[in-house]
């Protein structure tokens, strides 16, 4: 289990970067913590020409609160966000996903970029922050555009990036008072990635929820019109009002004909609405 | 708690009470090193021009080789079968009768069987190097269709795994004791049950590293290795060199557990590479290649019947097992070791008057299958402890109480049981008494009555099981394997200072060996254990001896060092008397000195005397010396039989899946024991790994076989979180067989949990209709499980 043989640059500004990528689109990979990549270039899944290291870039480890949003840089690490040193407009909600991710060294690796530059369907950050209604950054030498955190993960492991471009920042809007939040997921064990993910931002004051059920075999569900859930209406009740059966149809309809993956998911779902309503 | 205490008596425990000897909770001597991160382990080892290997494996399960296409700028650091002239492939043949013969060629010819075999070997002055090289070969393959399901293999018309045996089964056994007697038993109970294929998994991988020494006219093998003896038996059989010119060091080994008991492959191509190059060579296993090609284990079914009478006694078992074998028969063990065994061993320490059992090791296209700690015993206790519970619940009893009256009693030891093995000692029912009442079963079931406030469902399970250890010469001849244990050697040098030295031909990876042993030496001889060494895991500097397997190793290598501690100690007295000026029968040797009426002298002057100046010594002293090589072998070789009783309690989530241990209680008897505290660090070692069968470990195939767990992310094992803290209770019932009384207890911990947590899971379950009859126990089958009993529900309805 060694890669193949590669070439390393570790760029000292985004510009370099960026450079460095657009020189080299079609063979290049980016790594920041590693810990994603490093297995799959150990099992030769991906045997890049050349690796740009971005672990270096100071712009891509900021986390500011700009207006009623919390922009975080790439290489935000898990664990700063569980230890609470980047600031938090969730009152609490990234903190809590954060300080659940695999293990903890893998936290003080791993980063927020990178995890949603690999997209893999079983990771924290994709549903949470899909139903966080989070944004995303990306950036390369022709410029920036920004999109919704789930109109960026397009499938297992593939997202919007073109060719030469990056995860520079992550905007994740403030929660309102009003909003409640639930999180859970399904593990077989401790730290081992979830085989069921259910997240919902519900807000009743407002009538409005957005519900993501993740770690499915490919892109979350994410559901930004949540009434039908609900039994038509998002009220203080809800908790009451949700609808196993309408989280099954939608399960059925992304193509899971397994009842009992179904069952888990729908129940881990159920969890996460009933920690909401807590 | 301490019955053994009372059996102490001085001439079998001399030491008194220095807190060194038999029986002391001493820590280990050899974890200065290991926990510092000091071991020297294979891939520690670093020689001149030593060079890596990385091997071309067969992607397919079953394929006949077209062709190897290795590129013209690799020629020459690129090897397969056809340079291997003269290397014989790897036989593990049993004597019995019908077993068909399997040769693996260290590289592949003609077929591959399995997934991740060798096919190529590619040298290179780093792992990096070779892989990239490796990487560069490709091979021309026609695929042909795999066989991955032991039931089917057996059916007629299967594609074969060895054409010439015209079907796909290695070994087939029947064993009956009048089975017919209990066809009209009014408690008739038939299951299916399965236990999925497994991987060991030591911390350490396997590993070589050969170099040849001209000088010696010597190949050396350092290799991760329990039995290093044995390796060499292997490699001389393999290589055609005369086991002189071979020797095989097992340096420090980062966990065994039957993996490291097997002759690989690798150590002959290495063996033969070494050789032909003239330079050290290395392979070092990583763990894809571990859970691919190498460590598979567990794979077993069972359909089976247990008859008893409404009162819940035991009438007869009717059983058909199949194993799972793989592709290969692996040296020694063979291919039929798991499924022959479970014949022997399934009635385990119950009373019954019938029994048949009928078994079937069967070739597939998967690794071969390897003895995993408990070899057969573990699945052998999940088919029997699950099928007892629903005589239980059949007979309206608690699962308990059927075990306590079909249990063998103390009355009736030593107890001979339908398989005619013979139990030394022990009392089977006070265990399963201690663990109900220490699980507290009668709370339990209050508790269940009520029901859980977050919804999830508690259940509680027992299991208990004998383990037959060290079992010797009159067992294992009739195996007809390559390997037949008879005595077991020990060497016992005093040095020149006082200190001593043993040499044994077993190994310690894990059990703390360097520690125990030194106990018994001190028990003899009285020497502090800070200057006894151990010296293990090197062919040139150890006795023969197959090695460490089976329990054995307290047992047989506490043994010998007992029995060369007491011949070393009747010479030093000996010599003693004479320096004393005594008759040598009015002295004695007590806490390391000989003593007589006018004084004493030290072992430590004693061996001064003896080496540095021997001018001091009468002109008739024996001339023996303070080196001493002996024999052991219990007063019976059909084994001790440790045994133990376990009691789980769970809770379980039916919509999840999940499944939280509570509690856990293990009342373990392992007859006399040496160190405590190491018996426990075994127990919780073994348990551990039984949570991993029942929770967690399966190693799955798809149709064209190919492994689906090829990485830990998707072989899931279980860490600290997934382990509860177990209560342990230890009785010491002696072994009327052995030096002290002790029994090997080294495997019990991994073989009582899964039948233990599956019945914890099934009590949990059994309001909502739920059984489950096949390991692991995951969220998926749970669930499936539930659902499944919900429509069935509907149906009825």
């Amino acid at each position: 289990m060694k890669p193949a043989p590669f070439s390393y640059e570790r760029p000292r500004d985004l510009d370099a970067a960026l450079s460095m990528l657009a020189a080299n689109s079609a063979s290049a990979k980016i790594i920041a913590g590693g810990q994603s990549l490093g297995p799959m270039l150990n099992l030769r899944l991906v045997q890049p020409e050349l690796i740009v290291d971005i672990s270096g870039l100071a712009e891509l480890k900021r986390a500011e609160v700009v207006g009623n949003e919390l922009v975080l840089g790439a290489l935000v690490t898990h664990a700063d966000i569980e230890d609470g040193r980047t600031a938090d407009v969730t009152r609490g909600a990234m903190r809590g996903v954060a300080a659940n991710i695999a293990y903890r060294a893998v936290r003080n690796r791993g980063t927020i970029g990178g995890s949603l530059s690999h997209a893999d369907p079983a990771a924290d950050w994709i549903s949470a922050l899909a139903a966080l209604g989070a944004r995303v950054t990306l950036r390369s030498l022709a410029g920036a555009r920004t999109l919704a955190v789930d109109a960026f993960v397009l499938g297992a492991l593939e997202s919007a990036l073109h060719p030469g471009e990056i995860v520079e920042a992550i905007h994740v809007p403030a929660r309102a008072a009003s909003a409640h939040w639930g999180y859970a997921k399904s593990c077989r064990k401790t730290g081992e990635f979830a085989h069921a993910i259910g997240a919902v931002l519900i807000n009743p004051a407002a009538a409005s929820a957005r519900v993501v059920i993740g770690a499915i075999d490919t892109t979350p569900i994410v559901v930004t019109d949540a009434a039908e859930l609900f039994g038509g209406r998002i009220a203080a009740d809800y908790k009451q009002r949700f609808d196993v059966r309408v989280a099954d149809a939608l399960l059925v309809g992304a193509g899971i004909d397994d009842a009992a993956q179904r069952h888990i998911h729908v129940s881990v779902l159920k969890r996460a609405v009933l920690e909401a309503a807590a | 708690m301490k019955e053994g205490a009372d059996l102490r008596n001085e001439r079998e425990f001399p030491s008194g009470k220095s807190g060194q000897g038999v029986g002391a909770r001493l820590p280990r001597k050899e974890d200065d090193r290991l926990m510092r991160g000091r071991g020297q382990y294979v891939a520690d080892i670093r020689l001149a021009g030593l060079h890596d290997v990385a091997f071309v494996r067969s992607p397919l399960a079953h394929a006949r080789i077209r062709g190897i296409h290795v590129p013209e700028r690799h020629r020459g650091s690129v090897f397969t079968a056809a340079d291997l002239v003269g290397i014989k492939p790897i036989r593990a043949v049993s004597g019995l009768p019908g077993f068909k013969i399997s040769e693996q060629p260290v590289l592949a010819t003609g077929k591959v069987r399995q997934v991740g075999e060798l096919v190529a070997m590619c040298l290179a002055p780093t792992r990096a190097e070779a892989e990239d090289i490796a990487a560069s070969v490709t091979l021309d393959l026609e695929e042909l269709p795999a066989i991955t399901d032991m039931l089917k293999a057996r059916e007629p018309g299967s594609a074969l795994v060895h054409e010439h045996w015209g079907d796909n089964v290695f070994l087939e056994t029947n064993y009956e004791v009048d089975i017919s007697a209990a066809l009209d038993a009014p408690i008739k109970v038939t299951r299916e049950i399965s236990t999925a294929r497994q991987c060991m998994s030591p911390l350490e991988g396997r590993g070589v590293v050969a170099t040849f020494d001209r000088r010696l006219d010597q190949l050396t093998l350092h290799s991760a290795a329990q039995m290093p003896h044995i390796t060499r038996s292997g490699l001389a059989e393999c290589l055609d060199m005369e086991e002189g010119q071979i020797r095989v060091i097992s340096p420090d080994v980062g966990g065994g557990f039957g993996h490291k008991g097997i002759l690989l492959p690798e150590e002959v191509c290495l063996s033969w590479l070494t050789m032909q190059r003239g330079h050290p060579v290395r392979w070092i296993e990583d763990r894809r290649e571990h859970l691919v090609a190498s460590s598979n284990c567990r794979e077993h079914h069972y359909k089976i019947t247990l008859y008893a009478d409404s009162d819940g006694t035991l009438r007869g078992i009717d059983c058909e097992a199949t194993v799972d074998s793989g592709a290969y028969s692996s040296y020694p063990f063979s291919a039929c070791l798991e499924a022959a065994q479970v014949a022997s061993i399934l009635p385990g320490p119950y009373k019954m008057p019938a029994y048949r059992c009928r078994t079937f090791s069967v070739a597939t296209n998967k690794c071969p299958i390897l003895p995993y700690r408990g070899v057969a015993r573990t699945g052998v206790c999940f088919a029997l402890e699950l099928m007892l519970d629903l005589v239980a619940a059949e007979a309206g009893l608690e699962p308990g109480e059927v075990r306590l009256r079909n249990l063998v009693l103390p009355e009736q030891m030593p107890f001979d049981n339908i398989t005619r093995k013979h139990f030394d000692s022990g009392d089977y029912p006070e265990a399963m008494r201690r663990a109900l009442a220490a699980i507290d079963i009668d709370s339990i079931r209050a508790r269940q009555r009520e029901g859980e406030a977050d919804g999830r469902r508690i259940g509680v399970g027992i299991s208990i099981y004998c383990e037959q250890a060290a079992h010797g010469t009159s067992v294992y001849a009739g195996w007809g394997i390559p390997m037949v244990p008879g005595h077991e050697q020990a060497s016992a040098r005093l040095t020149p200072d006082g200190g001593l030295e043993l040499r044994v031909g077993v190994h310690s990876h894990g059990q703390g060996l360097e520690t125990t042993l030194a106990q018994v030496a001190h028990e003899m001889l009285g020497i502090d254990v800070a200057k006894i060494r151990i010296i293990l895991g090197d062919t040139a500097m150890t006795p023969y001896s197959t090695g460490t397997w089976g329990s054995r190793s307290m047992v047989m290598a506490g043994g010998a060092v007992a029995t060369a501690c007491r011949e070393l100690g009747e010479r030093a007295r000996r010599i003693g008397a004479k320096l004393l000026q005594h008759d040598p029968a009015a002295v004695v040797l007590q806490n390391g000195e000989v003593r007589g009426v006018n004084g004493s002298v030290s072992l430590k002057a004693i061996a001064h005397t003896w080496y540095r100046r021997p001018q001091d010594l009468p002109a008739d002293v024996d001339p023996g010396g303070l080196e001493v090589t002996q024999g052991y072998k219990p007063v019976r070789d059909s084994g001790t039989f440790s045994y133990a009783a376990h009691a789980a309690l769970v809770a379980v989530d039916p919509d999840l899946g999940e499944v939280e241990i509570l509690d856990y209680v293990i009342v373990e008897d392992g007859g006399v024991l040496v160190n405590p505290l190491v018996v426990d660090g075994q127990i919780y070692g073994g348990l551990a790994q039984g949570i991993g069968t029942a929770l967690y470990e399966e190693m799955p195939f798809d149709a064209s076989g190919q492994p689906l767990a090829t990485t830990l992310a998707d072989y899931l094992l279980p860490g600290p979180t997934e382990v509860p803290a177990a209560r342990l209770d230890h009785m010491e019932t002696p072994s009327p067989y052995t030096q002290f009384g002790v029994k090997g207890i080294g495997e019990g911990g991994a073989i009582a949990p899964p039948a233990a947590i599956a019945n914890a899971v099934n009590d949990a379950l059994r309001p909502l209709g739920v059984e489950l009859m096949q390991s692991p126990i995951t969220p998926h089958r749970v669930v499936a499980a539930v659902l499944a009993a919900r429509a069935a529900d509907r149906s009825a309805a």
